[in-house]
């Protein structure tokens, strides 16, 4: 008997040391807005995705807690003077989850993986500059030919085919992580398993339910572990904007990606003002001309006209109303890179501007007996078609006539894509923080270039210039340039810069506000 | 009876091949693709995608390749959720959608049957207004509507139950995603319910019966409330397959990890595989549905059998 009292208080006690250990445990409540589709860092192409990954894998240049480039698991790094060779210098102390060395080879075999076709790495675009990566890309040569080379253990150096500017943020993205080439050959492409995919990063895959939550435990063995305050973090792929806020307002979430509904944000402001957080984004909201030879947005006295006649303010402010910024410009104003240039007319009274828009359109043939009408297409969502009633009242009163046609994303995309559009919406959210992501898309061969039909050689020698000038002051004066060309030529119609918005409770420090909406964990503690 | 199931299952054979044939071509007519989406990607990129998922190939070679591996229980990988196939999500989620449905199935009918058998023997009193009104707001409330008023009700004005959330299928998180589901299918099977009750009532056998001078009670529970429940039985079998196939309102609202999303989900994506998954999964258990409750109608119909 007393055997078995003395077992029971063991038992008793054993089981209260677990309760208090679990209560101890600091765990993140995340809502992260979608469900990853994937957490193979090379496949992945989503932010709901890269948010996971990057606690997972550490790419080589990292995020700081305010966005900032810092060192990850290169602890340094040299540039060649003629800026076409980067030399990485890892850091020896890292190791994966299951205590294999980090190594110069795991960084390889990651970059000639990223490039292999069959991995179709959905930004494999921004790793061209590094030498033969395109005929890589493309099938026509081997990985091995990757102009990549191993100097030591711990040693890599990247050889390039012209100089990049922006290839540090590139480093920063993580499809080019290293990745644990011992543990991949071994298992083959399905290698992403809860409990056993070796990680580099702060915290380690501990579950995955599918739609239901993904669960990251503090990986020990990370090289900084001691400084990750966090135990566990926990994602859940909450995908209704009033669902994520219910659950937030129950007490279920600390961070909510997805938890600020329009209709309620005046609410949120008033009632949960500690925990909404508003910052700008590195993201553009503007509309599309197809500027083929036989429509009429091939006049640029058209686009200018309805370019004059848009009133950002009004939708921003009274439409929206969320902090989004009236935007005359094509890269963001919170783009780093210093890019400026905006449309000559920003500063013009509203009246002189709807006088020069007559004028302009009248001069283009377009008039009482001849109306200017217009077919503008957007994506199915009550802020498109909201805007969309807007800017259609807006070009009523110099007689354009608009017809609205609404259609699901993939169809709208479809059609955006393969130029089948006259007056498209349009959304473009960085992957990289560098102004050359948005004014690539409307140079020679880029993506908007192609669906719009926009061409200005004198543009696209300045886009391929900038990319190559490793100056910053010089390169900001060259893309300047490049924007004012575009806008001078009112290529797009701008609308707004977006906002990043989130809930974040008043108990989660270390969370900041970043453009690019990375906000790595390790640096977050969580208070009682 | 054995001879009579295995007809019927091998009837269903060329049924399936029909649907799946059909939703195969139509996803394929529907514009845009599982790669169009809000950033643009560069040709080589596009061509990349297209090759590792065989999009490349004539859409004949395309369908060939997809019944092949069909044939050998492999509905392929989804083209959105990368890191699994598509029977990984659907035997995952199952669990989840089966237990929600059938709970809610299950409250229905208990609810349901006793609520329209009631508004039948007192048709045209209070009560019968009172239980049909209640089922016609069932009805005519979407519960799209309903659900987030619960969860905002029970789970922050009072604070009892959570307002989302799976938590391995605890009691607590069940609650209100299972009323939820089952409202509507309380309002359907409370109305047709009673109108079937009131037919069954009026029939000559019913009379009969109380002419033997067997009480009311007798009269309901031994004879009027099997052939009454027929028509319930009927509406059963479709009804069964679509909830327990999961609902993407409920699953949205509460956060709840079953499959009924994935059929909106993998429509509005191009996720072609995972489309083709979630309307072979469908169409099986339609069928499925559909048997069983043609053999169930023996036990309750003796004017029915399935003789060998």
């Amino acid at each position: 008997m007393p055997h078995l009292t003395r077992l029971a208080v063991a038992i008793g006690a054993a089981a209260l040391t677990l309760t208090s250990l679990g209560a101890q445990a600091a765990t993140l409540r995340i809502d992260n807005g979608a469900e990853p589709g994937t957490l193979d860092p090379q496949r992945s192409s989503g932010v709901w995705e890269t948010r996971i990954i990057r606690e997972m894998f550490e790419t080589l240049v990292s995020y700081g807690p305010e966005g900032e480039l810092v060192p990850g698991l290169a602890e340094r790094w040299e540039m060649s003077g003629a800026g076409d060779a980067l030399t990485l210098y890892l850091r020896e102390e890292a190791q994966w989850s299951d205590g294999e060395p980090i190594t110069a080879d795991d960084a390889l075999y990651s970059l000639r993986r990223l490039l292999r076709p069959e991995i179709a790495a959905h930004n494999a675009q921004l790793y061209y500059p590094i030498e033969g990566a395109r005929a890589v890309n493309i099938g026509e040569a081997e990985p091995e030919s990757l102009g990549v080379e191993v100097l030591d253990e711990h040693t890599l150096r990247i050889h390039f085919e012209k100089p990049t500017a922006w290839f540090m943020q590139a480093l920063a993205m993580p499809e080019a992580a290293p990745l644990p080439e011992h543990y991949l050959t071994e298992q083959g492409e399905r290698w992403i398993e809860p409990g056993q995919t070796p990680v580099s990063g702060p915290f380690a895959l501990e579950q995955w339910q599918p739609q239901g939550h993904i669960t990251l435990a503090k990986n020990t063995a990370y090289y900084a572990a001691d400084s990750v305050a966090l135990d566990e973090a926990i994602f859940y792929p909450l995908e209704d904007a009033n669902t994520a806020l219910t659950r937030y307002r129950a007490g279920g979430l600390d961070i909510s990606y997805s938890g600020v509904p329009g209709q309620q944000f005046e609410w949120i402001e008033e009632n949960l003002s500690d925990a909404l957080q508003v910052g700008p984004m590195v993201a553009s909201y503007f509309y599309m001309f197809n500027m083929a030879d036989d429509s009429p947005f091939s006049d640029v006295r058209v686009r200018e006209a309805l370019n004059l006649a848009s009133r950002r303010e009004v939708i921003t402010e009274q439409l929206l109303g969320m902090g989004q910024i009236p935007s005359y410009w094509f890269v963001p104003r919170a783009t780093s890179g210093g890019t400026q240039g905006e449309m000559a007319f920003a500063d013009m009274p509203m009246d002189e501007r709807l006088e020069r828009a007559r004028q302009l359109l009248a001069e283009a043939g377009y008039g009482p007996d001849n109306p200017l009408e217009v077919e503008l297409r957007y994506n199915t969502l009550d802020d498109h078609r909201r805007i969309a009633v807007a800017i259609a009242a807006m070009w009523q009163p110099l007689g354009v006539e608009v017809t609205l046609n609404n259609s699901e994303a993939a169809t709208h995309y479809a059609n955006v894509n393969e130029g089948n559009f006259e007056l498209a919406r349009y959304g473009m959210v960085a992957t990289i923080d560098d102004p050359y992501d948005f004014l690539n898309a409307f140079s020679n061969g880029g993506t908007a270039a192609r669906s719009t039909g926009y061409e200005n050689a004198e543009y696209d020698a300045l886009v391929a210039r900038s990319d190559a000038i490793l100056d910053a002051e010089e390169r900001a004066v060259v893309l300047t340039d490049a924007q004012q060309l575009l806008l001078d030529d009112y290529a797009l119609l701008p609308l707004y810069d977006y906002v990043n918005l989130a809930l974040v409770s008043p108990s989660v420090s270390g969370w900041h506000n970043t453009p690019l909406d990375v906000h790595p964990l390790r640096y977050i503690t969580l208070e009682e | 009876m054995l001879t009579y199931i295995a007809k019927r299952l091998a009837m269903a054979i060329p049924t399936l091949l029909i649907v799946i044939t059909l939703s195969f071509f139509l996803m394929r007519m529907a514009p845009g693709g599982p790669f169009d989406g809000e950033r643009q990607l560069p040709p080589e990129i596009e061509a990349n995608l297209m090759a590792a998922y065989h999009m490349d190939e004539p859409l004949w070679q395309q369908y060939l390749r997809y019944m092949g591996n069909l044939a050998q229980g492999d509905f392929g990988p989804s083209f959105v959720y990368k890191d699994f196939s598509v029977s990984d999500l659907l035997l995952q989620g199952f669990p989840v959608s089966l237990q929600l449905g059938a709970l809610a199935i299950v409250l229905a009918l208990l609810l349901g049957i006793p609520m329209g058998v009631f508004a039948a023997l007192k048709r045209n009193t209070a009560l019968d207004y009172t239980l049909m009104g209640v089922a016609l707001g069932g009805i005519a409330v979407p519960n799209f509507v309903i659900a987030p008023l619960m969860a905002l009700f029970f789970g922050i004005v009072l604070g009892w139950l959570p307002v989302g959330g799976w938590n391995g299928g605890a009691l607590p998180n069940l609650v209100l995603p299972v009323v939820a589901l089952a409202i509507q299918q309380i309002a359907y099977i409370a109305r047709m319910m009673r109108a079937s009750m009131i037919e069954v009532l009026g029939s000559h056998f019913i009379r009969t019966a109380r002419a033997k001078g067997l009480t009311e009670r007798e009269v309901i529970m031994r004879h009027a409330l099997r052939p009454a429940m027929l028509p319930i039985l009927s509406y059963l079998g479709p009804a069964i397959a679509g909830i327990i196939t999961g609902s993407v309102v409920i699953e949205q609202i509460f956060s709840l990890p079953g499959i009924g999303r994935y059929f909106v989900q993998g429509a509005l994506n191009r996720d072609y595989t995972l489309v083709m998954g979630t309307v072979v999964f469908y169409g099986v258990l339609i069928v499925l549905m559909n048997l069983i409750v043609d053999l169930l109608y023996s036990l309750f119909d003796p004017q029915i059998r399935y003789d060998d």
